[in-house]
Protein backbone atom coordinates (compact mmCIF):
# COMPACT_ATOMS: atom_id res chain seq x y z
CA UNK A 1 0.00 0.00 0.00
CA UNK A 2 1.52 3.24 -0.85
CA UNK A 3 0.34 6.82 -0.79
CA UNK A 4 -2.81 5.67 1.61
CA UNK A 5 -4.83 8.52 3.61
CA UNK A 6 -7.94 7.40 5.17
CA UNK A 7 -9.88 9.20 8.42
CA UNK A 8 -12.73 6.52 9.52
CA UNK A 9 -15.11 8.94 11.47
CA UNK A 10 -16.37 7.45 14.55
CA UNK A 11 -20.11 5.77 14.36
CA UNK A 12 -19.74 5.76 10.61
CA UNK A 13 -20.48 2.52 8.29
CA UNK A 14 -17.47 2.73 5.76
CA UNK A 15 -17.52 0.19 3.16
CA UNK A 16 -14.14 -0.54 0.89
CA UNK A 17 -14.68 -1.82 -1.96
CA UNK A 18 -11.71 -2.95 -4.18
CA UNK A 19 -10.58 -6.32 -6.96
CA UNK A 20 -8.59 -9.15 -5.39
CA UNK A 21 -5.12 -7.96 -5.06
CA UNK A 22 -5.87 -4.42 -4.18
CA UNK A 23 -5.01 -4.17 -0.78
CA UNK A 24 -8.28 -4.42 1.11
CA UNK A 25 -6.95 -7.04 3.14
CA UNK A 26 -3.84 -5.17 4.50
CA UNK A 27 -5.90 -2.75 5.52
CA UNK A 28 -7.62 -5.08 7.47
CA UNK A 29 -4.64 -5.81 9.27
CA UNK A 30 -3.17 -2.73 9.74
CA UNK A 31 -6.16 -1.51 11.47
CA UNK A 32 -5.62 -3.99 14.70
CA UNK A 33 -2.03 -4.37 14.24
CA UNK A 34 -1.81 -7.97 12.96
CA UNK A 35 0.71 -5.89 10.56
CA UNK A 36 2.51 -2.82 11.30
CA UNK A 37 3.33 -0.34 8.45
CA UNK A 38 7.12 -0.03 7.41
CA UNK A 39 6.13 3.81 6.70
CA UNK A 40 3.81 6.15 8.28
CA UNK A 41 1.69 5.47 10.90
CA UNK A 42 -2.05 4.38 12.01
CA UNK A 43 -4.14 5.91 14.45
CA UNK A 44 -6.60 4.64 16.65
CA UNK A 45 -8.64 6.93 18.44
CA UNK A 46 -5.57 9.38 18.70
CA UNK A 47 -2.95 7.16 19.50
CA UNK A 48 -0.59 5.97 17.23
CA UNK A 49 -0.40 1.96 17.02
CA UNK A 50 2.62 0.21 18.37
CA UNK A 51 3.79 -3.02 19.62
CA UNK A 52 2.83 -1.52 23.18
CA UNK A 53 -0.31 -0.77 22.47
CA UNK A 54 -1.62 -3.58 20.50
CA UNK A 55 -3.49 -5.47 22.73
CA UNK A 56 -5.46 -2.19 23.61
CA UNK A 57 -6.25 -1.44 20.08
CA UNK A 58 -7.54 -5.24 19.73
CA UNK A 59 -9.56 -4.24 22.33
CA UNK A 60 -11.36 -1.46 20.91
CA UNK A 61 -10.55 -2.83 16.77
CA UNK A 62 -12.56 -6.40 16.35
CA UNK A 63 -11.61 -7.76 12.83
CA UNK A 64 -13.86 -10.65 11.26
CA UNK A 65 -11.97 -13.03 8.99
CA UNK A 66 -13.67 -14.54 6.04
CA UNK A 67 -13.89 -18.14 6.30
CA UNK A 68 -15.82 -19.28 9.89
CA UNK A 69 -14.67 -22.19 10.14
CA UNK A 70 -11.04 -20.90 10.32
CA UNK A 71 -11.82 -18.65 13.22
CA UNK A 72 -13.51 -21.16 15.82
CA UNK A 73 -11.67 -21.73 18.48
CA UNK A 74 -13.86 -23.92 20.75
CA UNK A 75 -16.22 -26.85 19.37
CA UNK A 76 -19.13 -25.59 22.00
CA UNK A 77 -20.57 -21.80 20.94
CA UNK A 78 -20.72 -20.72 24.46
CA UNK A 79 -16.47 -21.56 25.00
CA UNK A 80 -15.86 -19.88 21.03
CA UNK A 81 -17.62 -16.89 22.22
CA UNK A 82 -16.06 -16.88 25.53
CA UNK A 83 -12.56 -17.18 24.21
CA UNK A 84 -11.94 -13.33 23.51
CA UNK A 85 -13.30 -12.34 26.88
CA UNK A 86 -11.52 -15.00 29.01
CA UNK A 87 -7.96 -13.26 27.12
CA UNK A 88 -8.26 -10.24 28.21
CA UNK A 89 -8.76 -11.51 32.17
CA UNK A 90 -12.16 -10.75 32.83
CA UNK A 91 -14.06 -12.11 35.49
CA UNK A 92 -16.19 -15.01 34.93
CA UNK A 93 -19.47 -13.33 35.86
CA UNK A 94 -18.13 -10.51 33.06
CA UNK A 95 -17.39 -13.32 30.67
CA UNK A 96 -21.30 -14.58 31.34
CA UNK A 97 -22.59 -11.26 30.74
CA UNK A 98 -20.27 -10.63 27.74
CA UNK A 99 -21.26 -13.98 26.15
CA UNK A 100 -25.05 -12.90 26.38
CA UNK A 101 -24.80 -9.53 25.42
CA UNK A 102 -22.52 -10.95 22.17
CA UNK A 103 -24.70 -13.73 20.75
CA UNK A 104 -28.44 -11.39 21.45
CA UNK A 105 -26.40 -8.48 19.06
CA UNK A 106 -25.95 -11.31 16.82
CA UNK A 107 -29.09 -13.30 17.49
CA UNK A 108 -27.90 -16.57 18.50
CA UNK A 109 -29.18 -16.49 22.18
CA UNK A 110 -30.39 -20.18 21.38
CA UNK A 111 -27.93 -21.70 20.13
CA UNK A 112 -25.14 -20.82 23.00
CA UNK A 113 -24.98 -24.72 24.13
CA UNK A 114 -25.04 -25.84 20.63
CA UNK A 115 -22.05 -27.11 18.38
CA UNK A 116 -20.30 -25.29 16.29
CA UNK A 117 -20.10 -27.48 13.55
CA UNK A 118 -23.79 -28.39 13.36
CA UNK A 119 -24.41 -24.37 12.46
CA UNK A 120 -24.55 -22.98 8.62
CA UNK A 121 -22.16 -20.57 7.29
CA UNK A 122 -24.03 -17.66 8.28
CA UNK A 123 -24.85 -19.26 11.59
CA UNK A 124 -21.01 -19.64 12.19
CA UNK A 125 -20.24 -16.66 10.94
CA UNK A 126 -22.50 -14.51 13.22
CA UNK A 127 -20.86 -16.51 16.05
CA UNK A 128 -17.13 -15.33 15.02
CA UNK A 129 -18.82 -11.52 14.87
CA UNK A 130 -19.63 -12.37 18.26
CA UNK A 131 -16.93 -13.55 19.68
CA UNK A 132 -15.08 -9.93 18.51
CA UNK A 133 -18.50 -8.60 20.06
CA UNK A 134 -17.29 -10.27 23.63
CA UNK A 135 -14.47 -7.92 23.66
CA UNK A 136 -16.69 -4.56 23.01
CA UNK A 137 -14.89 -3.30 20.61
CA UNK A 138 -16.25 0.29 19.07
CA UNK A 139 -14.88 -0.41 15.68
CA UNK A 140 -16.47 -3.59 14.08
CA UNK A 141 -13.49 -4.65 10.71
CA UNK A 142 -14.64 -7.05 8.60
CA UNK A 143 -12.90 -8.54 6.10
CA UNK A 144 -14.30 -10.05 3.26
CA UNK A 145 -16.66 -12.07 5.68
CA UNK A 146 -19.52 -12.74 3.51
CA UNK A 147 -17.85 -13.71 0.32
CA UNK A 148 -17.82 -17.54 1.33
CA UNK A 149 -21.53 -17.20 2.38
CA UNK A 150 -24.75 -18.05 0.52
CA UNK A 151 -26.72 -15.37 -0.29
CA UNK A 152 -28.98 -15.95 2.58
CA UNK A 153 -25.92 -15.97 4.59
CA UNK A 154 -25.09 -13.04 3.23
CA UNK A 155 -27.99 -11.27 4.16
CA UNK A 156 -28.25 -12.33 7.94
CA UNK A 157 -24.53 -10.74 8.68
CA UNK A 158 -25.93 -7.60 6.73
CA UNK A 159 -28.70 -7.60 9.28
CA UNK A 160 -26.61 -7.93 12.09
CA UNK A 161 -23.93 -5.48 10.90
CA UNK A 162 -26.39 -2.67 10.45
CA UNK A 163 -28.10 -3.33 13.64
CA UNK A 164 -25.03 -3.04 15.71
CA UNK A 165 -23.90 -0.10 13.34
CA UNK A 166 -27.28 1.91 14.24
CA UNK A 167 -28.51 0.59 17.45
CA UNK A 168 -24.74 -0.02 19.47
CA UNK A 169 -22.91 2.68 17.86
CA UNK A 170 -20.25 0.76 16.96
CA UNK A 171 -18.14 2.12 13.66
CA UNK A 172 -18.21 -0.62 10.97
CA UNK A 173 -15.81 -0.89 8.20
CA UNK A 174 -16.90 -3.59 5.98
CA UNK A 175 -14.39 -4.54 3.57
CA UNK A 176 -16.03 -6.47 0.37
CA UNK A 177 -16.17 -6.98 -3.41
CA UNK A 178 -19.82 -7.54 -3.17
CA UNK A 179 -20.97 -3.65 -4.49
CA UNK A 180 -24.57 -4.92 -3.01
CA UNK A 181 -23.71 -4.43 0.13
CA UNK A 182 -21.39 -1.36 -0.09
CA UNK A 183 -25.07 0.40 -0.88
CA UNK A 184 -26.11 -0.35 2.62
CA UNK A 185 -23.02 1.93 3.86
CA UNK A 186 -22.35 5.46 4.84
CA UNK A 187 -19.42 6.65 2.37
CA UNK A 188 -17.38 4.14 0.41
CA UNK A 189 -13.63 4.03 -0.55
CA UNK A 190 -12.53 2.50 -3.79
CA UNK A 191 -8.99 0.53 -3.74
CA UNK A 192 -7.08 -0.45 -6.33
CA UNK A 193 -3.52 -1.46 -5.85
CA UNK A 194 -2.86 -0.41 -2.41
CA UNK A 195 -4.39 3.13 -3.47
CA UNK A 196 -7.72 4.75 -2.68
CA UNK A 197 -8.91 5.51 -6.25
CA UNK A 198 -12.68 6.78 -5.64
CA UNK A 199 -14.53 7.55 -2.33
CA UNK A 200 -17.89 9.31 -1.79
CA UNK A 201 -21.17 8.37 -0.90
CA UNK A 202 -22.00 4.74 -2.69
CA UNK A 203 -24.66 6.04 -5.35
CA UNK A 204 -22.18 8.96 -6.13
CA UNK A 205 -19.29 6.08 -6.80
CA UNK A 206 -21.99 3.67 -8.83
CA UNK A 207 -23.06 6.69 -10.84
CA UNK A 208 -19.57 6.39 -12.20
CA UNK A 209 -19.83 2.80 -13.24
CA UNK A 210 -17.58 3.44 -16.67
CA UNK A 211 -14.71 4.35 -13.62
CA UNK A 212 -15.86 1.02 -11.75
CA UNK A 213 -15.26 -1.17 -14.52
CA UNK A 214 -11.52 -0.05 -15.07
CA UNK A 215 -10.98 -1.22 -11.03
CA UNK A 216 -12.51 -4.52 -12.78
CA UNK A 217 -15.63 -3.25 -10.02
CA UNK A 218 -18.99 -3.97 -11.72
CA UNK A 219 -22.55 -2.24 -10.79
CA UNK A 220 -24.85 -4.24 -8.71
CA UNK A 221 -27.48 -5.58 -10.15
CA UNK A 222 -30.28 -2.62 -9.35
CA UNK A 223 -27.74 -0.32 -10.87
CA UNK A 224 -27.20 -2.35 -14.04
CA UNK A 225 -31.02 -2.91 -14.57
CA UNK A 226 -31.42 1.24 -14.37
CA UNK A 227 -28.59 1.49 -17.71
CA UNK A 228 -30.14 -0.97 -19.18
CA UNK A 229 -33.51 0.37 -18.98
CA UNK A 230 -32.36 3.62 -20.11
CA UNK A 231 -30.29 2.72 -22.87
CA UNK A 232 -33.43 1.01 -24.09
CA UNK A 233 -35.41 4.02 -24.14
CA UNK A 234 -37.40 4.26 -20.69
CA UNK A 235 -37.14 7.17 -18.87
CA UNK A 236 -35.79 5.96 -15.33
CA UNK A 237 -32.98 7.62 -13.10
CA UNK A 238 -30.00 6.39 -11.68
CA UNK A 239 -30.74 4.85 -8.59
CA UNK A 240 -29.57 1.67 -6.07
CA UNK A 241 -33.34 1.90 -4.77
CA UNK A 242 -35.52 -0.77 -5.57
CA UNK A 243 -38.57 0.67 -4.64
CA UNK A 244 -37.53 3.99 -6.24
CA UNK A 245 -37.36 2.10 -9.69
CA UNK A 246 -40.14 0.26 -9.24
CA UNK A 247 -42.14 3.45 -9.18
CA UNK A 248 -40.21 4.92 -12.01
CA UNK A 249 -40.62 1.57 -13.94
CA UNK A 250 -44.66 1.85 -13.14
CA UNK A 251 -44.47 5.60 -13.78
CA UNK A 252 -43.18 4.91 -17.20
CA UNK A 253 -45.14 2.17 -18.40
CA UNK A 254 -48.32 4.21 -17.20
CA UNK A 255 -47.39 7.02 -19.16
CA UNK A 256 -46.60 5.24 -22.38
CA UNK B 1 -22.00 -30.89 7.54
CA UNK B 2 -22.66 -34.44 8.17
CA UNK B 3 -22.40 -35.74 11.95
CA UNK B 4 -19.05 -36.51 13.24
CA UNK B 5 -19.07 -38.13 16.30
CA UNK B 6 -15.55 -37.58 17.68
CA UNK B 7 -14.29 -39.91 20.11
CA UNK B 8 -17.55 -41.96 21.40
CA UNK B 9 -19.11 -39.52 23.77
CA UNK B 10 -22.86 -40.89 24.38
CA UNK B 11 -25.02 -37.51 24.96
CA UNK B 12 -27.24 -38.22 28.38
CA UNK B 13 -27.25 -36.57 31.73
CA UNK B 14 -26.30 -38.72 34.32
CA UNK B 15 -24.23 -39.48 37.54
CA UNK B 16 -21.04 -40.04 35.89
CA UNK B 17 -21.54 -37.56 33.03
CA UNK B 18 -21.75 -35.07 35.71
CA UNK B 19 -18.64 -36.35 37.76
CA UNK B 20 -15.42 -33.58 37.33
CA UNK B 21 -13.47 -35.05 34.75
CA UNK B 22 -9.91 -34.85 36.52
CA UNK B 23 -11.55 -36.76 38.76
CA UNK B 24 -12.58 -39.28 35.99
CA UNK B 25 -8.94 -39.93 34.85
CA UNK B 26 -7.96 -40.04 38.02
CA UNK B 27 -10.46 -43.19 38.21
CA UNK B 28 -9.29 -44.67 35.77
CA UNK B 29 -5.62 -44.47 36.61
CA UNK B 30 -6.78 -45.69 39.74
CA UNK B 31 -8.66 -48.54 38.69
CA UNK B 32 -5.91 -49.80 36.02
CA UNK B 33 -3.84 -49.85 38.91
CA UNK B 34 -6.34 -51.26 41.21
CA UNK B 35 -6.57 -54.36 38.19
CA UNK B 36 -2.90 -54.79 38.21
CA UNK B 37 -2.62 -54.78 42.16
CA UNK B 38 -5.55 -57.70 42.15
CA UNK B 39 -3.89 -61.12 42.63
CA UNK B 40 -6.90 -63.34 42.47
CA UNK B 41 -10.54 -63.50 40.97
CA UNK B 42 -11.40 -61.90 44.63
CA UNK B 43 -10.04 -59.06 43.36
CA UNK B 44 -11.42 -58.93 40.43
CA UNK B 45 -14.87 -59.36 41.60
CA UNK B 46 -14.09 -56.39 43.18
CA UNK B 47 -13.46 -54.13 40.50
CA UNK B 48 -16.04 -55.61 38.15
CA UNK B 49 -18.57 -54.79 40.82
CA UNK B 50 -17.54 -51.13 40.59
CA UNK B 51 -17.69 -51.19 36.92
CA UNK B 52 -20.86 -52.69 37.23
CA UNK B 53 -22.23 -49.47 39.29
CA UNK B 54 -20.44 -47.23 36.54
CA UNK B 55 -22.37 -48.54 34.36
CA UNK B 56 -25.51 -48.34 35.83
CA UNK B 57 -25.21 -44.70 36.63
CA UNK B 58 -24.12 -43.37 33.94
CA UNK B 59 -27.45 -44.41 31.55
CA UNK B 60 -24.80 -45.82 29.11
CA UNK B 61 -26.49 -49.00 27.17
CA UNK B 62 -24.59 -52.15 28.19
CA UNK B 63 -24.48 -52.88 24.82
CA UNK B 64 -22.49 -49.69 24.07
CA UNK B 65 -20.17 -51.11 26.75
CA UNK B 66 -19.42 -54.08 25.74
CA UNK B 67 -18.72 -52.72 21.86
CA UNK B 68 -15.74 -51.52 23.46
CA UNK B 69 -14.58 -55.39 23.56
CA UNK B 70 -14.53 -55.29 19.57
CA UNK B 71 -11.33 -53.72 19.35
CA UNK B 72 -9.24 -55.59 21.83
CA UNK B 73 -11.14 -58.96 20.33
CA UNK B 74 -8.08 -60.38 18.87
CA UNK B 75 -5.95 -59.07 21.66
CA UNK B 76 -8.24 -61.41 24.21
CA UNK B 77 -7.78 -64.43 21.79
CA UNK B 78 -4.55 -63.87 21.40
CA UNK B 79 -3.35 -63.84 24.63
CA UNK B 80 -5.55 -66.51 26.28
CA UNK B 81 -4.61 -69.15 23.68
CA UNK B 82 -0.99 -68.98 24.39
CA UNK B 83 -1.82 -69.33 27.59
CA UNK B 84 -4.14 -71.63 27.44
CA UNK B 85 -1.10 -74.02 25.69
CA UNK B 86 1.79 -72.41 26.81
CA UNK B 87 1.43 -72.25 30.38
CA UNK B 88 3.26 -74.97 32.35
CA UNK B 89 1.77 -75.97 35.54
CA UNK B 90 2.63 -78.63 37.83
CA UNK B 91 0.41 -81.70 37.91
CA UNK B 92 -0.55 -83.67 34.84
CA UNK B 93 -1.91 -81.75 31.99
CA UNK B 94 -5.28 -82.14 30.65
CA UNK B 95 -3.98 -82.36 26.86
CA UNK B 96 -0.59 -82.56 25.36
CA UNK B 97 0.79 -82.32 22.00
CA UNK B 98 4.44 -81.53 20.84
CA UNK B 99 5.07 -77.69 22.73
CA UNK B 100 1.25 -77.71 23.21
CA UNK B 101 -0.04 -78.42 26.39
CA UNK B 102 -2.78 -77.83 28.41
CA UNK B 103 -2.45 -77.72 32.50
CA UNK B 104 -5.32 -76.52 35.06
CA UNK B 105 -2.99 -73.51 36.21
CA UNK B 106 -3.22 -72.32 32.04
CA UNK B 107 -7.06 -72.46 32.02
CA UNK B 108 -7.18 -70.53 35.28
CA UNK B 109 -4.19 -68.15 34.50
CA UNK B 110 -5.34 -67.32 31.14
CA UNK B 111 -9.50 -66.89 32.32
CA UNK B 112 -7.72 -64.53 34.71
CA UNK B 113 -6.00 -62.57 32.45
CA UNK B 114 -8.88 -62.44 30.03
CA UNK B 115 -11.18 -60.68 32.84
CA UNK B 116 -8.76 -57.93 33.46
CA UNK B 117 -8.46 -56.79 29.76
CA UNK B 118 -12.24 -57.05 29.70
CA UNK B 119 -12.10 -54.91 32.51
CA UNK B 120 -9.84 -52.54 31.97
CA UNK B 121 -11.30 -51.59 28.61
CA UNK B 122 -14.94 -51.75 29.66
CA UNK B 123 -13.76 -49.02 32.26
CA UNK B 124 -11.87 -47.18 30.24
CA UNK B 125 -14.32 -46.81 27.56
CA UNK B 126 -16.68 -45.66 30.41
CA UNK B 127 -14.71 -42.30 30.27
CA UNK B 128 -14.79 -41.35 26.73
CA UNK B 129 -18.40 -42.37 26.59
CA UNK B 130 -19.40 -39.78 29.76
CA UNK B 131 -16.67 -37.02 29.00
CA UNK B 132 -16.70 -34.80 25.83
CA UNK B 133 -13.70 -34.14 24.23
CA UNK B 134 -13.30 -30.39 25.67
CA UNK B 135 -14.02 -31.65 29.10
CA UNK B 136 -11.20 -34.67 29.03
CA UNK B 137 -8.52 -31.88 27.62
CA UNK B 138 -9.79 -29.24 30.25
CA UNK B 139 -8.98 -32.06 33.15
CA UNK B 140 -5.72 -33.05 31.48
CA UNK B 141 -4.76 -29.47 31.69
CA UNK B 142 -5.53 -28.81 34.99
CA UNK B 143 -3.98 -32.07 35.99
CA UNK B 144 -0.80 -31.16 34.25
CA UNK B 145 -1.24 -27.68 35.99
CA UNK B 146 1.60 -28.93 38.55
CA UNK B 147 4.27 -28.90 35.65
CA UNK B 148 4.02 -25.90 35.29
CA UNK B 149 6.81 -26.27 37.97
CA UNK B 150 9.19 -27.52 35.92
CA UNK B 151 8.68 -24.62 32.92
CA UNK B 152 6.61 -27.30 30.99
CA UNK B 153 3.93 -25.45 28.81
CA UNK B 154 0.77 -26.35 29.82
CA UNK B 155 -1.42 -24.39 28.47
CA UNK B 156 0.17 -24.56 25.15
CA UNK B 157 -0.26 -28.30 25.03
CA UNK B 158 -3.61 -28.01 26.21
CA UNK B 159 -4.73 -25.75 23.60
CA UNK B 160 -2.74 -27.95 20.91
CA UNK B 161 -5.05 -30.93 22.18
CA UNK B 162 -8.46 -29.24 22.13
CA UNK B 163 -7.45 -28.09 18.51
CA UNK B 164 -6.53 -30.62 16.82
CA UNK B 165 -9.63 -31.77 18.66
CA UNK B 166 -11.85 -28.90 16.58
CA UNK B 167 -9.87 -29.55 13.89
CA UNK B 168 -10.90 -33.18 13.24
CA UNK B 169 -14.42 -32.42 12.00
CA UNK B 170 -13.70 -29.83 9.72
CA UNK B 171 -10.93 -32.19 8.33
CA UNK B 172 -13.10 -34.89 7.86
CA UNK B 173 -15.57 -32.90 5.65
CA UNK B 174 -12.68 -31.42 3.81
CA UNK B 175 -11.50 -34.89 2.90
CA UNK B 176 -14.86 -35.29 1.52
CA UNK B 177 -14.79 -32.46 -0.53
CA UNK B 178 -11.41 -33.28 -2.12
CA UNK B 179 -11.92 -36.85 -2.30
CA UNK B 180 -15.72 -35.74 -4.22
CA UNK B 181 -13.22 -33.12 -6.37
CA UNK B 182 -10.84 -35.69 -7.36
CA UNK B 183 -13.22 -38.50 -8.71
CA UNK B 184 -14.52 -36.15 -10.62
CA UNK B 185 -11.64 -35.78 -12.25
CA UNK B 186 -11.81 -39.27 -12.72
CA UNK B 187 -9.72 -40.57 -9.63
CA UNK B 188 -10.36 -44.22 -8.74
CA UNK B 189 -10.15 -45.21 -4.85
CA UNK B 190 -12.30 -48.44 -5.11
CA UNK B 191 -10.18 -50.68 -7.31
CA UNK B 192 -7.02 -52.38 -7.73
CA UNK B 193 -4.61 -53.71 -5.01
CA UNK B 194 -3.74 -52.78 -1.64
CA UNK B 195 -0.70 -50.68 -2.85
CA UNK B 196 -2.27 -49.49 -5.61
CA UNK B 197 -5.01 -48.05 -3.58
CA UNK B 198 -2.89 -46.46 -0.89
CA UNK B 199 -1.01 -44.39 -3.91
CA UNK B 200 -4.49 -43.54 -4.30
CA UNK B 201 -4.73 -41.23 -1.52
CA UNK B 202 -1.86 -39.05 -2.20
CA UNK B 203 -3.45 -37.26 -4.23
CA UNK B 204 -6.32 -36.39 -0.81
CA UNK B 205 -3.73 -36.14 1.50
CA UNK B 206 -1.60 -33.28 -0.02
CA UNK B 207 -4.65 -31.23 -0.44
CA UNK B 208 -5.50 -31.70 3.07
CA UNK B 209 -2.36 -31.02 4.51
CA UNK B 210 -1.89 -27.54 2.56
CA UNK B 211 -5.71 -26.78 3.42
CA UNK B 212 -4.77 -27.88 7.16
CA UNK B 213 -1.53 -25.27 7.28
CA UNK B 214 -3.29 -22.65 6.14
CA UNK B 215 -6.48 -23.06 8.14
CA UNK B 216 -4.06 -23.56 11.32
CA UNK B 217 -2.44 -20.11 9.78
CA UNK B 218 -5.94 -18.37 9.37
CA UNK B 219 -7.00 -19.65 13.01
CA UNK B 220 -3.30 -17.95 14.11
CA UNK B 221 -4.52 -14.70 13.05
CA UNK B 222 -8.17 -14.48 14.18
CA UNK B 223 -6.94 -16.06 17.59
CA UNK B 224 -4.54 -13.34 18.15
CA UNK B 225 -7.44 -10.65 16.87
CA UNK B 226 -9.08 -11.22 19.58
CA UNK B 227 -6.45 -10.61 21.83
CA UNK B 228 -4.75 -14.05 22.37
CA UNK B 229 -1.42 -14.05 24.57
CA UNK B 230 -0.88 -17.27 25.45
CA UNK B 231 -1.96 -17.96 29.08
CA UNK B 232 -0.81 -14.30 30.35
CA UNK B 233 -3.51 -12.64 31.67
CA UNK B 234 -6.05 -15.10 30.95
CA UNK B 235 -9.14 -16.56 33.07
CA UNK B 236 -11.15 -18.98 32.15
CA UNK B 237 -15.28 -19.04 31.86
CA UNK B 238 -15.59 -23.17 32.82
CA UNK B 239 -13.71 -23.76 35.87
CA UNK B 240 -13.56 -27.05 36.75
CA UNK B 241 -15.44 -27.04 40.56
CA UNK B 242 -15.73 -30.48 42.72
CA UNK B 243 -19.17 -31.51 44.04
CA UNK B 244 -20.78 -33.87 46.78
CA UNK B 245 -21.25 -36.43 43.47
CA UNK B 246 -17.00 -36.21 43.16
CA UNK B 247 -16.72 -37.39 46.88
CA UNK B 248 -19.01 -40.07 46.62
CA UNK B 249 -17.01 -41.00 43.99
CA UNK B 250 -13.75 -40.36 45.64
CA UNK B 251 -14.70 -42.45 48.41
CA UNK B 252 -15.47 -45.47 46.10
CA UNK B 253 -12.29 -45.30 44.46
CA UNK B 254 -10.26 -45.08 47.69
CA UNK B 255 -12.34 -48.14 48.79
CA UNK B 256 -11.88 -50.31 45.58
CA UNK B 257 -8.10 -49.17 46.46
CA UNK B 258 -7.84 -50.40 49.46
CA UNK B 259 -10.38 -53.57 49.30
CA UNK B 260 -7.88 -54.56 46.52
CA UNK B 261 -4.94 -54.81 48.51
CA UNK B 262 -6.78 -56.25 51.68
CA UNK B 263 -7.59 -58.93 49.57
CA UNK B 264 -4.57 -59.30 47.79
CA UNK B 265 -2.59 -59.52 51.32
CA UNK B 266 -5.42 -61.81 52.70
CA UNK B 267 -6.24 -63.99 50.32
CA UNK B 268 -3.49 -65.45 47.84
CA UNK B 269 -2.71 -65.21 44.42
CA UNK B 270 -4.65 -67.10 41.50
CA UNK B 271 -2.72 -70.05 41.62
Amino acid sequence: MKNFDLDIEEGEFLAVLGHNGSGKSTLARLMNGLLLPDKGTVEVFGTALTEKNLYDVRRNVGVVFQNPDNQTVSMLVEDDVAFGAENVGLTREEIGERIAFALSAVGMEEYRHATVARLSGGQKQRIAIAGVLALKPRVLVLDESTAMLDPRGRREIMDVVLRLNREEHITVVLITHFMEEALLSSRAVVMNRGEIVMQGAPSDIFERHEELLTYNLTLPRIGEICKKLQAGGMNVPDTLDVEILAEAIAASLRSS
Amino acid sequence: MKEVTFGQYYPVESFVHKVDPRLKIVFLIAYITAIFLAKNFYGLAACAFVLVLTVAFSRVPILKVLRALRGIAVLILFTSVLNVFFYRGEGDPYFEWTVFAVYREGLIFSAFLVCRLVLLAMLSSMLTYTTTPVALCDGIESLLTPLKWIRFPVHAVSLIMSQALSMIPILSDETDRIKSAQMARGADFESGNPVKRVKAMIPILIPLLISAFRRAEELGEAMEARCYMGDKKRTKYKKLTFTWRDLIVFLLIAGLVTGVVLLRVYCGGVI
